[in-house]
């Protein structure tokens, strides 16, 4: 039981994550600091979880795709899509949830789409959901009418800003789909298939695994959970940017689910560590934000300290690491 | 120098792996004008042996020497410059550049500093008809078959280096016709005083061409042997340190006429693929399919397994009409089907052993009923132990194991789902002894146990063996199905070959 | 909104134009082709309905095209403006270079060409003029603006960047740094990209008031953009202070939704980046033709500021009809 806690704890995305925190602290010493304040938590802390929420919720789509050694560019214009769809009909007058839904169901189709592409048309995932990821913006464009269509619609507005038991309406949603989703993928045969599409479509196949339909299905989820942050992002700012929603959040939500030991080549997955993922991300912009680097810097910061979190978690890092944890192991029994 | 009998030896060799010692200092001697077989089953050290001798791995104790003289082999291209060379299983040329730029890739002959296309081909052509090859150097190299690419790979080592050929199983994917063609040319380069290492899982092979042979075993040195001094079982025990368990039989099994008819397959077949065939499969009998690469073996297979569905004819099940469309339809009907290309359309390699053996039991399930851990655990290890797997743990990645133990998992993942009829494409193809012997007991067992199979394979007498009828397969096409007694090796070859007066009942 | 005010709005609008355009009669009947940029922001297609709305008060027959964010369509479009032989051309050119041929063809068929929001790198007789605003003095007149405002008080300022390097992102900085220059009690205490974006405008707020102790120190914030300052504004008010009152709000470019909290008294100023760019096109152009009047090579646009004494409320209504 200890032992098992110890290695959890010892698992390169948390210990990133840690040691992100840590140089924040040191950068900031208030950086921990929590304060209640009108209902809800406040700090920076708080921040990096609500701020991260948005391609937390992408990389737990995005997750499933890349297990099955695909990829979706597209999730940035589903998010500028959806949150174009929501904000524009609570501004035409639509029940705030009707609005929801049918942005949710946009993101779905785009899903779908991008899935029909992929599964049934066979068109590599890169250039499949390329397709949504250009004509998507101009389709958000469209929507919005090349503006920023503001709303004061105070139930969308919650979901974006609102709290639950003080903490941000984001994160709540980004936790509670990531255990829904990774319950759905664990507790049936879904991850395992998935992870068999990854590691090699012909043999799934031969092994009576219907490809196609969970191809759909992994890419539907990927559109609806790009929709969720599209209508999170939108609620948060009270207004639809069609321009700006989403921009180049699909790299970084690549990125998160690379962080969380998810390989580009398919196969073996984490959903939570892929959150785990968007949250080291996020942790990052938000210490760039309050140590007061001039914003020339931000991207050179970012860009070394992915490096360094790639660079540890890779197998070279990885036979070094435990090259000295074996003997210890061998000492304690 | 010239008092060493051999052209290259290893001397004590010793490699080890972390605490796996893979080699334990092993001799072996390689001597000019002759074609000296390497066996052993997989794990044996053949491998190691091979890349300690081309420069790929530095030994850990011991030497190697050419002519006598010890020397240091930095690596494949050092090893050559000692006249060494080495021609891969998988051609390792470039399909997509011309043959002749395949033959002098990094020794072009040049004319003002660019290379002088004609001049090469030129050479390239006299080069190729020594090889018995008369083709066009300027075509491309992927347009030709394996063989010729075979052929063309050799005749680049051996350009190259020109004392030593080590052919690493290179007949692994060719057909008999191929290899004889593959097999004059190097009864030709010994001839010309070449020495030749030739590594193999064919016994066959190994007497057809060989003269001496060397076994290996858990990396230790059994024996070196001059083959004629030595019979197959010989062979077969020092590579097992004990007999296997089937002998070459050369009648079919009796037909199990009182059976129940299970599949009933009538004008079956698809477009561009396999022309229509008749074919019914009794419960408790094995049918051959026999023929040569390329035949329609493989198609044939997949069209009865759903895997390219037949667009025409019918099928019924136990008398009751069937249609399989795609792979669930057919693994709803309990057929199984384990593909000839293991790493391409067999095994999950990144996944672990466990989840290799219930995928198929799984997919069946489908998505909502999910096996727990504790399920897969009892599943896995139940065939494991039934087929002898052998796996420092279940939940290890299947792709760190040996191809005879890879090709027992997924034999075991169809078992795991109760089949009824499987099929099986050359599921002996490419691996040791010990695990073909295994797989050989399994389909003994299975039809005695009441299943309907098929088997692919290249092994005639091995089919014959286990078999009762052998359908031979030839341009896509069903030719003959062979039956009664006086089936053998001899006269499927026959049926294979095109002879008109043919067996079938 | 609805049609109706949005029509009424537009017509309003145009009666306040009448009177330039009485002045531009030698303007009605031509045809003017207008290649524009595309329609990525809200300010375009400010720009985009309000050249449209002048063409038609003058009697212009505009020829629009909407390059969607391609030179290539550009230049294309100019070319077919050439072709169909019209009076003029008013290019918003995507970017500065590559412009030459297709200006050098306009220059042979004897059409003059007006360049809108930025200039090109090309030879300066190839085109009429540019008109264009002045994005230092933007930056200029909103550090003004805070010097008068704070007086001899200590003011502590936030700044939220543009995209780092974008030419708007350095002039606007350079002119509001040259206003506050000599103000010592002015200092600008952090400074962050927010990329032009309401979103990344109000996660860096955010990370400005935890790092400046919840807020409590900083007494405005400036923004290069009004997008920014709209999401900074909502980081403010999340942590429990007043936009406006604890930390003054200052920002550039004058888009509806600022006027909007303006009129809920969250914001303090703004600059206008004018999207009247044909106005000034238009009068240099009426000129030209009517006697050879040889405009600037730069006409400058104006750079408003806008306080809560300009009615924010009818601000609002009036540019939401424009498109913003």
């Amino acid at each position: 039981m200890k032992r098992l806690h110890l290695e959890r704890l010892a698992n390169p995305q948390l210990l990133a994550l840690a040691g992100v925190l840590l140089i924040n602290w040191l950068l900031f010493p208030n950086f921990f600091r929590i304060t209640w304040q009108d209902g809800r938590l406040f700090g920076s802390l708080i921040d990096v979880i609500n701020r991260g929420a948005p391609v937390a919720i992408l990389a737990i789509g995005m997750t499933g795709v890349i297990a099955t050694k695909g990829v979706d560019l597209s999730v940035g214009a589903i998010m500028a899509v959806c949150g174009a769809v929501a904000a524009t009909m609570v501004v035409a007058g639509y029940p705030t949830p009707v609005a929801v839904i049918a942005a949710l169901a946009v993101g779905l189709a785009c899903g779908l789409w991008n899935g029909f592409l992929v599964a049934v048309l066979d068109i590599q995932p890169i250039i499949a959901t390329l397709v949504l990821m250009v004509a998507g913006r101009g389709i958000a464009q469209l929507i919005t009418e090349g503006s920023i269509v503001t709303f004061n619609d105070p139930a969308l507005i919650f979901i974006g800003t609102g709290s639950f038991l003080g903490l941000p309406m984001a994160a709540v949603i980004a936790l509670v789909l990531m255990v829904l989703v990774t319950f759905l993928v664990r507790r049936t045969a879904i991850g395992l298939f998935i992870q068999a599409i990854g590691v090699n479509r012909a043999a799934a196949s031969l092994s009576g695994i219907r490809s196609r339909m969970l191809l759909m299905l992994v890419y539907a989820l990927s559109g609806f959970c790009a929709a969720i942050a599209g209508i999170v992002v939108a609620a948060d700012i009270r207004g639809a940017d069609a321009n700006n929603s989403g921009l180049w959040l699909e790299l970084d939500a690549i990125l998160a689910v690379v962080i969380g030991g998810t390989s580009l080549l398919g196969g073996r997955f984490s959903i939570p560590m892929a959150v785990v993922g968007a949250l080291i991300i996020q942790a990052m912009n938000t210490g760039i934000l309050v140590s007061g680097f001039r914003p020339e810097f931000n991207l050179i910061v970012k860009a070394g300290m992915i490096i360094l979190i790639l660079l540890i978690q890779s197998p070279l890092a990885g036979r070094l690491f435990t090259g000295r944890l074996v003997p210890a192991k061998a000492a304690r029994k | 120098m010239a008092n060493s009998p051999f052209v290259l030896e290893a001397r004590g060799v010793i490699k080890i792996f972390g605490n796996h010692t893979a080699l334990d200092a092993v001799d072996f001697g390689l001597k000019a004008g002759e074609v000296h077989a390497l066996l052993g089953e997989n794990g044996a050290g053949k491998s190691t042996l091979i890349k300690i001798l081309t420069g790929a791995y530095q030994p850990d104790g011991g030497g190697v020497f050419v002519q006598g003289e010890q020397v240091h082999l930095d690596n494949p291209l050092h090893a050559q410059t000692h006249g060494i060379g080495t021609v891969y299983q998988e051609v390792n040329l470039l399909p997509n550049r011309s043959v002749a730029e395949n033959l002098y890739l990094g020794h072009q002959p040049t004319r003002f500093g660019l290379v002088d296309h004609r001049k090469m081909e030129a050479n390239a052509k006299v080069l190729l008809q020594r090889y018995g090859l008369n083709l066009d150097p300027g075509s491309e190299l992927g347009t030709h078959s394996v063989a010729v690419q075979q052929i063309v790979a050799i005749a680049r080592a051996v350009e190259l280096s020109g004392k030593v050929l080590i052919l690493d199983e290179p007949t692994a994917s060719l057909d008999r016709n191929e290899v004889e063609r593959l097999f004059e040319v190097v009864r030709d380069l010994k001839s010309r005083g070449l020495a030749i290492i030739f590594i193999t899982h064919f016994l066959d092979q190994v007497f057809a061409i060989a003269d001496r042979v060397t076994v290996l075993r858990n990396g230790r040195l059994v024996e070196t042997r001059p083959l004629d001094s030595v019979s197959r079982t010989d062979v077969v025990r020092l590579m097992l340190g004990k007999d296997i368990a089937f002998s070459g039989a050369t009648d079919l099994e009796p037909e199990n006429a009182h059976s129940e008819v299970l599949l009933d397959f009538r004008d079956y077949g698809r477009k561009k693929s396999v022309q229509p065939f008749n074919l019914t499969v009794h419960k408790g009998e094995v049918i051959g399919i026999a023929g040569l690469l390329g035949s329609g073996r493989t198609e044939m297979a997949r069209i009865m397994f759903g895997a390219d569905p037949a667009d025409q004819g019918t099928l019924h099940i136990s008398g009751k009409p069937v249609s399989i469309r795609n792979t669930s339809d057919a693994i709803a009907q309990a057929f199984g089907f384990c593909p000839e290309d293991r790493k391409a359309e067999g095994i999950f390699g990144d996944l672990s052993v466990r989840e290799n053996i219930v995928i198929a039991l799984q997919g069946k399930l489908g998505w909502f009923r999910a096996l727990n851990r504790d399920e897969q655990l009892e599943i896995a290890g139940k065939f494991g132990e039934a087929m002898d797997i052998r796996a420092a743990s279940l939940d290890m990645p299947v792709k760190l194991l040996s191809g005879g133990n890879q090709q027992k998992v997924i034999l075991s993942r169809w078992l795991a789902t109760d089949p009824a009829f499987l099929i099986l494409d050359e599921p002996t193809r490419g691996i040791d002894v010990g695990a073909h012997a295994e797989i050989v007991r399994t389909i003994n067992r299975l039809r005695d146990d009441g299943m309907a199979m098929i088997v692919i394979s290249s092994e005639l007498d091995e089919v014959v063996a286990y078999s009762s009828r052998i359908v031979v397969m030839r341009d896509r096409e069903m030719v003959a199905e062979l039956r009664g007694k006086n089936i053998n090796p001899g006269v499927i070859v026959q049926a294979i070959a095109n002879h008109p007066d043919e067996a079938v009942a | 909104m609805n049609i109706i005010t949005k029509l009424a709005v537009a017509a309003s609008l145009a009666t306040a134009l009448t009177s330039v355009s009485l002045a531009q009669e030698n303007l009605n009947g031509l045809v003017v082709g207008f290649s524009q940029i595309g329609s990525e922001s809200g300010w375009r297609a400010a720009e985009t309905s309000v050249t449209k709305q002048q063409a038609e008060e003058l009697g212009i027959d505009l020829k629009f095209a909407d390059a969607q964010q391609k030179q290539e369509n550009q230049i294309k479009a100019i070319r077919g403006f050439i072709a169909q032989g019209v009076d003029a051309i008013l290019l918003a050119p995507v970017v500065a270079t590559g412009w030459e041929n297709v200006l050098t063809e306009a220059k042979e068929a004897e059409i003059p060409v007006i360049l809108l929001d930025r200039g090109v790198d090309a030879p300066e007789d190839l085109y009429l003029s540019t008109v264009a605003s002045d994005q230092v003095l933007e930056g200029r007149v909103a550090g003004e603006w805070l010097v008068a405002e704070v007086g001899e008080e200590e003011c502590k300022v936030v700044e939220l960047q543009g995209t780092v390097g974008s030419t708007p992102a350095i002039n606007r900085k350079q002119g509001f740094e040259e206003a506050i220059a000599g103000h010592d009690n002015i200092t600008i205490a952090r400074s962050q990209t927010g990329d032009f974006t309401r979103a990344k405008g109000k996660e860096v707020m955010e990370g400005f008031i935890k790092a400046e102790n919840g807020g409590a120190e900083i007494c405005a914030v400036y923004a290069h953009n009004d997008d920014m300052a709209v999401g900074a504004i909502q980081a403010i008010k999340d942590a429990g202070l007043k936009p406006g009152t604890d930390i003054k709000v200052v920002s550039i470019d004058a888009v509806p939704d600022i006027f909007a909290a303006m009129a809920a008294g969250e914001a303090n100023a703004t600059v206008e980046l004018t999207p009247d760019m044909a106005g000034p096109a238009f009068q240099a152009l009426s000129a030209y033709l009517a006697d050879g009047t040889e405009p600037e090579k730069f006409i400058i646009t104006e750079s408003k500021l806008y306080t809560p004494a300009d009615d924010p409320q009818g601000e609002y209504d009036r540019r939401k009809g424009l498109g913003y």
